[in-house]
């Protein structure tokens, strides 16, 4: 249940954000659908809102996307299903089915699929809903501003990163990748001062 | 065909290219444990500097404005563990309150 409403919160905040970035209604349902996977979406619409081309964006995006395929590797011998069962599942490969299907493991291999198809379909269920109440809602308001969404993006990134920085080395690298993406702003071409911070992140992940 | 229509399909297409072939490479080809460090570190590196462009700039202009109050409220809401909710509403409401009466 918690797991959903922040998923709602999360979902509203993509819908209104993405809408807010100039993408249409329409379009912000299709990511929701199609991509489904928040940091992804978040992000796209974030690159091509600062002004940024749809191949930064589709790249910095398909980065983010990396983890899910990662995550289809630890699930696939564990879930061992095939066809069309398993483009559902792959669909429904995010960072909180996953997340809940490993916590369920010591409980067992039926407790942990059981974990997997319940939280991926039902934050996909949520997540859809939360994203067009959140288009809506933002289609709706006129000057983003006035309502604070223009704060509402950055936050939920900042939401997205928080838990993620674990250790001295994670905070260090996520201050040297703001500054760099800070300072490279006015100088390179919108979308790839945030994607040239992935390489950051590749070298020094392969030096250490 | 427009840049976001693009943009959302591309990104749309690759995402769940990307989750399908989790499902159906040998797992020894990702389980690498440099490829492991690597997916860890490349959500942290974008996402910040997602946040700073986000918080920071217009186009390709650096400025400072109702946003970084937004942040601050966002920052000090994480650190006293508020729930995902919390934290972008309040960095919202704040944002929302400088940008109409300051």
């Amino acid at each position: 249940m918690s797991v959903s409403l922040t998923v709602g919160a999360y979902g509203v905040a993509f819908g209104a954000a993405a809408v807010a970035n100039g993408f249409s209604v329409l379009q912000s349902c299709l990511l929701s659908l199609l991509t489904f996977s928040g940091a992804s979406q978040f992000a796209v619409i974030g690159v091509i809102g600062a002004g940024g081309s749809a191949l930064s964006g589709i790249a910095t995006a398909s980065l983010l996307g990396v983890r899910n395929a990662l995550y289809g590797v630890i699930m696939a011998p564990r879930l061992k299903v095939h066809g069309l069962k398993r483009v559902i599942a792959a669909q429904v490969t995010i960072d909180e089915s996953t997340g809940v299907a490993l916590g369920q493991e010591v409980r067992g291999a039926d407790e942990m699929r059981k974990g997997f198809w319940y939280t991926g379909i039902g934050v996909f269920v949520f997540w859809n809903l939360f994203t067009l109440a959140g288009a809506l809602g933002a289609q709706a308001m006129g000057d983003i501003r006035a309502f604070g969404l223009d704060s509402a993006v950055p936050a939920a990134f900042l939401g997205l990163v928080w838990p993620r920085l674990t250790g001295n080395f994670e905070r260090v690298l996520a201050v040297g990748c703001a500054v760099f993406a800070i300072v490279m702003t006015p100088i390179l071409p919108a979308g790839l001062p945030i994607i040239a911070t992935a390489f950051i992140a590749i070298v020094v992940g392969l030096k250490r | 065909m427009n840049s976001l229509w693009i943009a959302t399909i591309g990104t749309s297409a690759i995402a769940f290219l990307l989750k399908y072939s989790g499902h159906s490479v040998p797992e020894k080809w990702l389980s690498h444990p440099k490829i492991q460090r690597v997916n860890a570190l490349i959500p942290i590196a974008l996402l910040s500097a997602l946040v700073a462009v986000q918080s920071f700039s217009e186009k390709s202009k650096l400025m400072i404005d109702q946003r970084l109050a937004g942040l601050c409220v966002a920052v000090i809401a994480l650190m006293l563990k508020a729930p995902f909710p919390i934290v972008v509403i309040s960095a919202a409401v704040s944002s929302a309150v400088i940008y109409n009466w300051l």
